[in-house]
Order: C-alpha cells, then sequence, then structure tokens
C-alpha cells in the first residue's frame, strides 16, 4: 500500500491504495465521485475525464498515484450542489447534449478545457476535432457540438 | 494490472541506480503506452520509476542550429511551442496530431521513443531529421537507435534524457491517420537540410520506422514531388493486418511522401 493525499473538488482528501490503483477507480470506489465514468479498456472513449491540475486528463489512464499532491477537479466539483449547473451542463441540457448520458461527464469536462485553450468562440470544426477522444454512442455528435458551442459563449468571463 | 511497486526517484541517476538493481522495474512517464499494455495484462513490471517530476528532464530550447528537447516533455508543449513552431513547425505540427487533446496531456517525447511502436509518430520525426537521442549513458543517432517493433537501443538501465533535432531547411510531417485509434496507418516525414536528405516511414513497417533510399536518392536533384512521381517501394516489408494489406501501405507511402514534400 502507499499513501496518496490531493484535493478532490477543493476538499483535501488522504487515503493508502494499492499503487495500481487507477484515479478513476480511487474517485469512484474510494471517494464515491461516481460521475466519472469508465466506458472502454483502451483509452479511447474519454467517459472518464478530469482535470487534473486544470488540465484534461483520462483517468483511467493515470494511476492515482501520479495525481498525488495534485488538485482534481470531476463533474461533481463543477457546480455547487445547491447553486445552479455550470455553464456547460446548462448548454447541455438546452440543447439536448445526451441521450443516455454515459458519456456526458467526461463530454463536459472535455469541453471546459475546450474553453481554456481555446477561448470561447469555438466554430463546429475545432470542436469536432477537438472531441477526438471523446466518443458517444447515442447522440451523433450534432447536438453535443451545438452544446458546447453555446456553452463556450456561455463561459465568457468565467475561470472555469 | 499485476502487482508492482511504486516510487518516484528524485534524480535521474538515482533512477538509474534503481533500474540497474531491479531489471524488471519500468520508467512511467506520462504512462499513455505503459498503462494500456498493463491493464491488459500484457507487461508485468515489478516496479514503476515514476520519473514525471523529475526537475530538468522537460523543457525546449535552441541551441545554434538544433532544437532541444527534454525527454519529459508532453507532446502539447511542443505543439504549442512558439520555439518549435519558429524552428521547426513540422515538429509542432506533429505533436498537434497525436491521439486526443487528453493523450497530449500526459504523453512525452521520451517515453514515445523508448516504446518505440511501429505506429507512432515521434520515431519517424526523429528518424526523418537525423536526431540524436541523449540518455543518461551515451548520445545515440536515430540511424542507430530504432532497431524493430518495440525495440531500440536503449539498454536495459539506460533512460532517455533529452533530444536533439538539428534544425531542416525543408520539412514536412503527413499521416494517414488510423480512423479509430488516430495513430499513424502510415506516416512520412520528408527533409533537407544541406545535401541530407530523408524520408523516414512510420506506421508502414514490419520492422518499425525505416528510411526510403531510393526516394532519398531522387530527391537530390530536386526536392519536389515531381522527382518521386511515378515511384513506389516495393510491399515486401511492409506489415499487413485487417487495416491495410502491406500492397496498400506501400501504395500510401509513395502518396504520403509526394504530400509531405508538396508541404514542405
Ligand atoms: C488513446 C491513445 C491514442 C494515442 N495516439 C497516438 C498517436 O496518434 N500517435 C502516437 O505517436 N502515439 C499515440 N499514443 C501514444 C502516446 O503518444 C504515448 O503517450 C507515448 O507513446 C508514450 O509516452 P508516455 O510518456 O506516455 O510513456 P509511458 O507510457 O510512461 O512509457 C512508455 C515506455 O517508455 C519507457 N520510458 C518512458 N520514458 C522513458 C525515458 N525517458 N527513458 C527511457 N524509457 C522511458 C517506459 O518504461 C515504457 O516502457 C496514443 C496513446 C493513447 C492512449
Ligand atoms: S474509460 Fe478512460 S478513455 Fe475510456
Ligand atoms: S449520450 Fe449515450 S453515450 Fe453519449
Amino acid at each position: 500500500m502507499a499513501a496518496v493525499s490531493m484535493t478532490v473538488n477543493g476538499k483535501a482528501v488522504t487515503a493508502d491504495v494499492d499503487p495500481r490503483t487507477l484515479l478513476v477507480q480511487f474517485l469512484r470506489e474510494h471517494l464515491r465521485l461516481t460521475g466519472t465514468h469508465v466506458g472502454c479498456d483502451t483509452s479511447q472513449c474519454g467517459a472518464c475525464v478530469v482535470h487534473l491540475n486544470g488540465i484534461a486528463v483520462k483517468s483511467c489512464t493515470t494511476l492515482a498515484l501520479q495525481a498525488d499532491g495534485g488538485s482534481v477537479l470531476t463533474i461533481e466539483g463543477l457546480a455547487a450542489a445547491d447553486g445552479p449547473l455550470h455553464p456547460m451542463q446548462e448548454a447541455f441540457r438546452e440543447h439536448h447534449g445526451l441521450q443516455c448520458g454515459f458519456c456526458t461527464p467526461g463530454m463536459v469536462m472535455t469541453a471546459v478545457d475546450m474553453v481554456r485553450r481555446k477561448g470561447n468562440e469555438l466554430d463546429e470544426q475545432t470542436i469536432r476535432h477537438e472531441l477526438d477522444g471523446n466518443l458517444c454512442r447515442c447522440t451523433g455528435y450534432h447536438n453535443i457540438v451545438k452544446a458546447i458551442a453555446a456553452g463556450a459563449k456561455a463561459m465568457k468571463g468565467r475561470a472555469a | 494490472m499485476y502487482e508492482f511497486k511504486y516510487a518516484r526517484p528524485n534524480s535521474v541517476r538515482q533512477a538509474v541506480n534503481m533500474l540497474a538493481k531491479d531489471p524488471e522495474a519500468k520508467i512511467l512517464a506520462g504512462g499513455h503506452s505503459l498503462l494500456p499494455v498493463m491493464k491488459l495484462r500484457l507487461a508485468k513490471p515489478t516496479q514503476l520509476l515514476d520519473i514525471g517530476r523529475i526537475e530538468g528532464l522537460s523543457g525546449i530550447e535552441q541551441k545554434g542550429r538544433s532544437l532541444v528537447i527534454g525527454a519529459g516533455t508532453r507532446h502539447v508543449e511542443v505543439a504549442n511551442s512558439q520555439v518549435v513552431k519558429d524552428a521547426l513547425p513540422a515538429l509542432a505540427a506533429l505533436a498537434g496530431e497525436i491521439g486526443d487533446p487528453a493523450v497530449r496531456h500526459r504523453g512525452t517525447l521520451g517515453g514515445s521513443l523508448a516504446n518505440n511502436d511501429p505506429n507512432a509518430d515521434y520515431p519517424a520525426a526523429a528518424l526523418g531529421l537525423g536526431a540524436t537521442i541523449i540518455t543518461s549513458k551515451r548520445r545515440i543517432t536515430a540511424d542507430d537507435y530504432f532497431k524493430g517493433l518495440f525495440e531500440t537501443a536503449l539498454e536495459p538501465d539506460e533512460i532517455i534524457v533529452k533530444v536533439s533535432f538539428p534544425l531542416a531547411k525543408k520539412a514536412a510531417y503527413e499521416k494517414f491517420k488510423h480512423p479509430a485509434s488516430g495513430f499513424a496507418l502510415v506516416g512520412v516525414f520528408v527533409s533537407k537540410r544541406g545535401s541530407d536528405i530523408r524520408v523516414a516511414v512510420t506506421g508502414a513497417g514490419s520492422s518499425g520506422v525505416f528510411r526510403v533510399k531510393s526516394f532519398e536518392e531522387a530527391l537530390k536533384k530536386r526536392f519536389s514531388p515531381k522527382s518521386i512521381e511515378g515511384m513506389s517501394i516495393p510491399a515486401d516489408g511492409m506489415s499487413s493486418d485487417i487495416h491495410g494489406s502491406a500492397e496498400y501501405r506501400a501504395h500510401l507511402v509513395g502518396v504520403m511522401a509526394r504530400r509531405a514534400l508538396a508541404k514542405a
């Protein structure tokens, strides 16, 4: 076992983990933050995307120990539990950017990271290209792309 | 994954010593090749030596007529670096097309070259520019470094520290992406630096990245797609799988080389 500590959604957490523990397992099984999903075994689907030190990463391909000392933001931490949704979440709802919802947490976290890197005005081509690492088996992406364009605009003036 | 121990050496020297003591230990950089393989139980290291926090292992610097990039430099840093964009735009563009944004946030130059996946992009750039791989022990030219599928000249206790890419007068990379994985089905890197002309191919060869001497020879007169028009390479020695036959890959090498030359 190895000691690991990090900040998750603003809260300090410490645990003893098997070194094999992936960041996604740590979030889901130790912290019971089950909003982050596992959709594949090949690091390709993006359902597990969270922010580590402000940057989008695939938590299924990161050891919890690699995140030691770091700061993690998951879908649960994007908006306060009793407050309004984050603008990107709201845009997904407004534009019907989800069907079963399995890919959605990863899509939203990727989208927020996209805004950090590419700004608030995102054209369709940029969004589709940037979604290279996020698979959706339901929507055909059309409304996801619309949602991200609108969410990006709505995020103007916000840090994340 | 099989069980392993995890350690975080705080210098290259310490990591080398730990590797020397435990031949079954493995370096962990971005983890974006190693962890997927371990999840499939295709690798069973006793120990992972996480070099992700060793200071000085990442960074980009132009030194005279070369670009020196630390082994721990992430793909995203190479893709976005103004220094790389100015000095070797083809390399920045290549890094920006590796995998997807999250992969580029974690994966490193050293990890890619140490892994030497036959479909990876960086090996084409290293061989196609005549880079020098600088390790904890020595300097290895790209021509001597790549040894086959996932095989390199690295010894078990040798760590890549940085890579020196000579600046080329002209250079470009074209990849035919595998539509699902984003890896190169065939990728061709071309460069011209004085009389040194290189055409390096990834994805196609059944023993990994290779140079196309016949194209290089033909390009000596003029570095242009016209010089190799109608030329192809034999299907012998090309890999063949459900994604593409050897003949198809051989054909793509010519097509991608001409596209790269048109862009360079
Ligand atoms: C979904 C997905 C898509 C991808 N698409 C592409 C693509 O399109 N093109 C492409 O080229 N790659 C692609 N990759 C691979 C990616 O670029 C990897 O990040 C890279 O190949 C390995 O870098 P790493 O830092 O993650 O290495 P790790 O996985 O940490 O290590 C890989 C190997 O190298 C060794 N190693 C690492 N660093 C060093 C060092 N400094 N010295 C000696 N040995 C070392 C390790 O021990 C291990 O054996 C993809 C990966 C994923 C998961
Ligand atoms: S679960 Fe992480 S990429 Fe699919
Ligand atoms: S909404 Fe079902 S996978 Fe995307």
